[in-house]
């Protein structure tokens, strides 16, 4: 009898154990989350990888003045969606703008607030080749839909004059991770080509009619470096900080624009005057107006909830995006960031009194 | 879910009491009570952690097919047989995956097994002692780098040795473009790469397995077959290695279920497309290298079911090759003993 029990006992031990386990996920953030608050330290995010190292700056910088910490974890812009959705993060952080889908799943409607500004490069590895390259948008989309194959295709040499192009293989490499990149990329070709629009489509990640996949911005790059004859596309950040050759873009006045934190920022600033008033900012720049803009760029938002319940956090996360929007935004272009420009941020900063603080607004 | 957790592990632990019974029986008279209560605990305990693998194997298995069963629902057959990998339209098949896999894994097998057995045969048969033990040691050794560290050697010393070299070796001095299988455009990433790569990471495994097989062949089976008249090669071929066979064929197999489930350094030198080739020297996909790279940024619930599902094809693939092992190892040793 007495064994029986003490099995019995262990038996119980092992369901409450089971028990722990299986809800162990739920507790141990929201504890963490609680834990966090408790020791002076305050907001937790989730999201984008790419503005990652600027916002590492901030929350530094941010902690350093005023003494309120944020927790950021980099887990990609679809983990920080989720997790937001989930409620586990008091901010998420993501590279393209919500779906209406991902938005009618939100419990708490969101405010998409730009940071900064991101770039797709087009790089390439052609030996011969010494000055920057020209491209179109349309000879883009044919050199990734396999339609020109050679690099000295007429549709580049005419982008080229005066440049001696070998009659090589041209060997696409893309991203084979999702990535933001890879949507701002095929954002661009959509808008500009109406086959692509149809075909691979825009997206995280797409069906490539050609080429190879290389994993993150340093598979992309290595995977150039490594092939002559290759042209793929990363993030501005990371072409600059390596000193990749970038090709210069004709935007949609007729400029050949080299990529740089200014031609990004002017993308922005011309893009901006043509907002309505009421815009939710879920809106893509690529392609747009201004002679110096660079037409392959991008926001990259910070998502917060319009009505924030809790009024201590939600005054910090206030606080924090008034500061990041006026003095982070000078901390972005020292790291290759494109900062906003000043018309938008002012805008932005406008729009912070209409988040809801505390209860009330229930 | 909790309960689901929980009921399997009471059910054996209350069959481990009474298998601990009659064992208990059989103590010392003077503690009786206390040392059969002692192995009655010590019982359950053991059965307990003994149950628990299998469990959490087959609620392993349960939740991915539960995760990915929208996918597999959805596309039914077709996921399996489908060679469009299409996010932006919703629609998921995962049949390049499948395919990189296994050929992948062929590959690998193909060039290693060979060396493998050579490396073991040399090391019991030929090497002599003082050479044994260091080569065995480097050999083992390979086993100990990570795989990152072999992708990053495949993107610098591989790939430009394969796009540079062998390719056009193959292409332009032997004539063999025109057989499909050496055709398309010469990327280096390639599954021959992802293939050479596999095949250097799973040699370590057959090769010490093999090797300890080998060294435990009874020096009778050796001696009888010398003094039949055998020459050396004669006396590996047809006694030595037909005796390990069973032990080889489980290295091969182990060797296998590696080069499965190897994701980070198949990832950098495949060349991560969803197409199925007829060439060696085309970028290709595994299933592992799908699911880690689209994994983070998955957008929307098909996708991440279909990812989900991708996962439990990979972990079907791995029983059903398990299993055929299993199979082969009794079958040899079974014939083996008979003949």
């Amino acid at each position: 009898m007495r064994c029986n029990w003490v099995l019995g006992a262990l038996a119980l031990v092992a369901c409450a154990g089971g028990d722990k386990s299986a809800s162990a996920t739920k507790d141990s953030t929201s504890a963490a989350n609680g834990a966090v608050a408790s020791s002076g330290a305050d907001l937790t995010g989730a999201g984008a990888t790419f503005p990652f190292p600027l916002y590492s700056k901030w929350f530094a910088d941010y902690a350093a003045k005023s003494g309120v910490k944020i927790n950021y974890q980099s887990i990609g812009s679809g983990g920080g969606i989720r997790q937001l959705t989930e409620g586990t993060v008091d901010f998420g952080a993501s590279d393209a703008p919500m779906s209406d889908d991902e938005m009618s799943k939100l419990k708490t409607p969101v405010f998409h607030f730009p940071t900064v500004l991101g770039a797709v490069v087009l790089t390439y590895n052609v030996p011969e080749v010494t000055q920057p390259l020209q491209l179109t948008g349309e000879a883009i989309a044919q050199i990734f839909s396999g339609k020109i194959t050679k690099w000295n295709d007429k549709a580049i040499a005419a982008l080229n004059s005066g440049v001696k192009l070998p009659g090589t293989d041209i060997l696409v490499v893309h991203r084979s991770d999702g990535s933001g990149t890879t949507y701002i990329f095929t954002d661009y070709l959509s808008s500009v080509n109406a086959d692509w629009a149809k075909a691979p489509g825009k997206g995280k990640e797409v069906q490539w009619p050609v080429g190879i996949g290389g994993k993150g911005n340093e598979g992309v790059a290595g995977q150039i470096k490594q092939t002559p004859g290759a042209i793929g596309y990363i993030e501005l950040v990371y072409a600059k900080q390596n000193n990749l050759p970038a090709a210069a873009i004709k935007n949609a006045s007729g400029q050949f624009v080299a990529p740089s934190v200014e031609s990004v920022t002017a993308a922005a600033d011309a893009a901006a005057a043509k907002f309505p008033p009421s815009t939710d900012y879920r809106v893509s720049i690529v392609n747009g107006p201004g002679a110096a803009a660079y037409p392959i760029s991008s926001f990259t938002y910070l998502l917060i909830d319009k009505t924030l319940v809790d009024p201590t956090k939600g005054k910090k996360l206030v606080d924090f995006l008034r500061w990041a929007l006026t003095d982070g935004e000078k901390e972005a272009a020292p790291l290759d960031y494109a900062p906003l420009p000043q018309s938008l941020d002012t805008r932005l900063i406008a729009r912070l009194d209409s988040i809801k603080v505390g209860a009330s607004g229930t | 879910m909790s309960d689901v957790v929980a009921t399997p592990p009471a059910v054996p632990i209350t069959t481990g009491g009474a298998q601990a019974t009659p064992s208990g029986g059989d103590g010392f008279e003077g503690g009786i009570e206390g040392s059969a209560l002692g192995d009655r605990i010590y019982a359950g305990v053991i059965w307990l952690f003994a149950v628990c693998v299998p469990v959490l194997l087959v609620l392993i298995a349960v939740s991915i097919f539960i995760a990915g069963w929208p996918a597999l629902h959805r596309f039914g057959l077709s996921f399996l047989t489908s060679s469009s990998w299409d996010p932006v339209n919703g629609k998921f098949g995962a049949a390049p995956a499948i395919y990189g896999t296994l050929v992948s894994s062929a590959i690998a097998l193909v060039i290693a097994t060979p060396l493998a057995i050579g490396v073991s045969v040399f090391l019991s048969e030929f090497a002599p002692p003082w050479l044994r033990q260091p080569v065995a040691f480097f050999v083992d050794l390979l086993a100990a780098i990570p795989s990152v560290v072999y992708g990053v050697w495949g993107i610098f010393v591989l790939i430009p040795l394969l796009r540079t070299a062998l390719i056009p070796f193959l292409r332009d001095t032997l004539h063999l473009s025109v057989i499909p299988l050496f055709s398309g455009p010469n990327y280096g990433y390639s599954m021959l790469a992802a293939g050479m790569i596999l095949a250097i990471m799973v040699l370590p495994y057959i090769a010490s397995v093999s090797r300890e097989v080998l060294m435990a062949v009874p020096r009778s089976q050796r001696e009888a077959a010398l003094a039949l008249g055998a020459t050396k090669w004669e006396m590996i071929r047809g006694a030595l290695l037909p005796y390990a066979k069973s032990g080889i064929i489980g290295g091969v197999i182990l060797g296998l279920g590696r080069a499965l489930g190897e994701t980070m350094a198949v990832t950098m030198v495949i060349g991560n497309r969803a197409e199925i080739s007829a060439s060696l020297f085309a970028p290709a996909y595994t299933m592992a290298s799908l699911i880690a790279n689209e994994f983070s940024e998955a957008s929307g619930d098909l996708h991440l079911s279909a990812l989900m599902a991708v996962g439990f094809v990979l972990f079907v693939i791995t029983i059903i090759v398990n299993a055929i092992a299993r199979w082969l190892v009794w079958e040899v040793s079974r014939t083996g003993s008979k003949g």
